[in-house]
């Protein structure tokens, strides 16, 4: 494989977390301008494969390479599935906007005033404008949401990881939520956990079932029986025009 | 001459006992409260009783067993909830109480009579020496340096440690110098206000502070001035009215801060009704 075509590539990677395997044998690519559903069960290890990505857990068998330009930690945005930070901590929107550049600030960590301008207009195109200066409690889960959002991409990133992104979403910046991840996607690469294939399977170009194992499926279409035979047990919606929940035929 | 003399001295050493203490106390009282490690430093402090009682009897400076004690404990408890190997406020209990346990037997160990040991349990203006003041200068200017070259990684770092650590390697290391240089100010702290009280020298301050305004930096310099005044006017009160300068400080700051609350709540129920009157004036259309 040549590492060339792709950002990162894993190779037959095998983690465990607390002694016990999670992911086993994984092999994984992302190309510049991916947008890669990762889709499987609560407890298969999606989330395991962003933070293996994000080099914050060990990797225990294989190797992971990245291409050149990756090696730079600001190349991967992150937007974690629940909120670590205290909402009650004396910072603002601007404030966290701009600690996504942290590590381009090495240890000494003074902000410019053209960072404070990158994150305004980050915070304004996130329809965020007029809340610069607004301390998290002042905001709702949706908006709480775009400013974590903002904090991981106003580094620029090649590879944007997206945890559950649905789960703060309100439905009425969903559309928005989800447009914006499209404009970004012609940007940056994206690779978004969700349980909610429903929504995602408009906008993603292909998935990565995660349990365990990893079955890369490179269409934007995927149905049951395919879910079924990746050994993925999730409920899949489909679209049509009466809006409806297909659930498993009795047997 | 001679009773002027010594006068001025205790003056001086009051000011800058009362100026050191609040600038080390709300710098460090700002990281302690706003990433809520209260209990925990309070598990420092007593911790750090039993390296007061190990230096007495060994005859060595009993702050610099307390020092060696405050940070050991800062880091083992650290060390333990971030392995996972027992609950962290299990461990700040058990550590607080064997501080204690061992201050007191090693104290009563050693022969003859141990003179300043109320002033470690609750503070005593009187006992601090020009090396204790000096201690806590030099501890100023250092948390000065370090907290405004690292102000904004001590920030990110304070407010999403996970997320920092998807960043950076460095978490780590900065989380245990911060935590032992917050482990030594509330140590060199000790001497002004004592074991059992010293903490609320490091939350009142922030809190007071917080009720006016939500940028960090803004909290750490309200809590330096409130720290100061409080300080300041213990001492004076407890000087006139002969009450322990300690207790006094303590029972001065809360009163700030319970005015503080009033003025706060009340200025913001102003705001709120003119914020809504404002509302009711406008045009309806």
């Amino acid at each position: 494989m040549n590492i060339k075509d792709s950002l990162l590539e894993l190779d037959s990677v095998s983690v465990t977390y607390d002694r016990e395997i999670v992911l086993e044998d994984i092999d994984f690519r992302v190309r510049e301008n991916d947008f890669i559903g990762v889709i499987g069960p609560n407890g298969g290890g999606k989330t395991t494969l962003l933070k293996v990505i994000l080099g914050v857990l060990p990797v225990l068998k294989g190797k992971i390479r990245f291409r050149d330009d990756m090696l730079n930690m600001n190349s991967i945005g992150y937007l974690p599935q629940v909120h670590t930070g205290d909402a009650g901590f004396p910072v603002s929107v601007t404030d966290v906007v701009m600690s996504g550049m942290m590590i381009r600030k090495k240890i000494i960590s003074r902000m410019s005033s053209r960072d404070r301008e990158k994150a305004h207009q980050i915070i304004g195109e996130l329809g965020l404008a007029g809340m610069e200066n607004s301390s998290l409690d002042e905001l709702s889960g949706g908006q709480l949401q775009r400013v974590f959002l903002g904090r991981a991409i106003i580094g620029d990133p090649k590879l944007l990881l997206l945890d559950e992104p649905g789960n703060f979403v309100d439905s009425t910046f969903e559309n928005d939520f989800y447009g914006k991840l499209r404009d970004l996607n012609k940007r940056m690469a994206i690779l978004m956990v969700s349980h909610d294939i429903g929504i995602i399977s408009s906008y993603v170009k292909s998935y990565a079932c995660v349990n365990r194992k990893l079955h890369y499926h490179p269409e934007a279409e995927i149905t049951n029986e395919q879910l079924l035979a990746y050994g993925c047990p999730i409920k899949l919606i489909t679209h049509g025009d009466v809006p409806h929940t297909v659930l498993k035929a009795h047997s | 001459m001679q009773a002027d003399l010594l006068q001025y001295d205790f003056i001086v050493k009051g000011f800058l006992g009362a100026l050191f203490a609040s600038i080390t106390a709300g710098i460090a009282g700002t990281y302690i409260v706003t990433r809520k490690m209260v209990f925990l430093s309070g598990g420092i402090t007593h911790a750090s009783f039993g390296g007061i009682g190990i230096g007495y009897f060994a005859g060595m400076n009993p702050v610099a067993g307390a020092a060696l004690f405050g940070i050991l404990s800062a880091f083992g408890i650290e060390y333990l909830s971030m392995n996972h190997k027992i609950r962290e406020d299990s461990a700040i209990g058990i550590l607080w109480a064997f501080g204690m346990a061992t201050g007191i037997i090693f104290i009563y160990l050693t022969p003859g009579y141990a003179p300043n040991l109320m002033s470690y349990l609750f503070g005593s203006i009187l006992t601090v020496t020009d090396a204790d003041v000096a201690a806590l200068g030099i501890m100023s200017l250092v948390l000065i340096v370090y907290f405004a070259a690292f102000y904004r990684t001590i920030l990110y770092i304070s407010f999403d440690e996970s997320f920092a650590r998807t960043y950076s390697p460095l978490v780590n290391a900065f989380k245990y110098v911060t935590t032992a240089l917050v482990a030594l100010t509330i140590v060199l702290n000790i001497r002004m206000a004592g074991v059992v009280l010293v903490l609320s020298l490091f939350t009142i301050p922030p809190n007071i502070a917080m009720l006016f305004t939500r940028v960090y930096s803004r909290i750490i310099v309200w809590s330096v001035i409130s720290g100061f005044a409080g300080t300041a006017a213990g001492y004076i009160i407890s000087y006139y009215a002969g009450i322990p300068v300690g207790a006094t400080i303590i029972f001065t700051l809360v009163i700030i801060w319970l005015t503080a609350r009033m003025i706060s709540r009340l200025s913001g129920s102003l705001r709120r009704k003119a914020h809504l009157i404002k509302k009711s004036n406008l045009p309806i259309n």
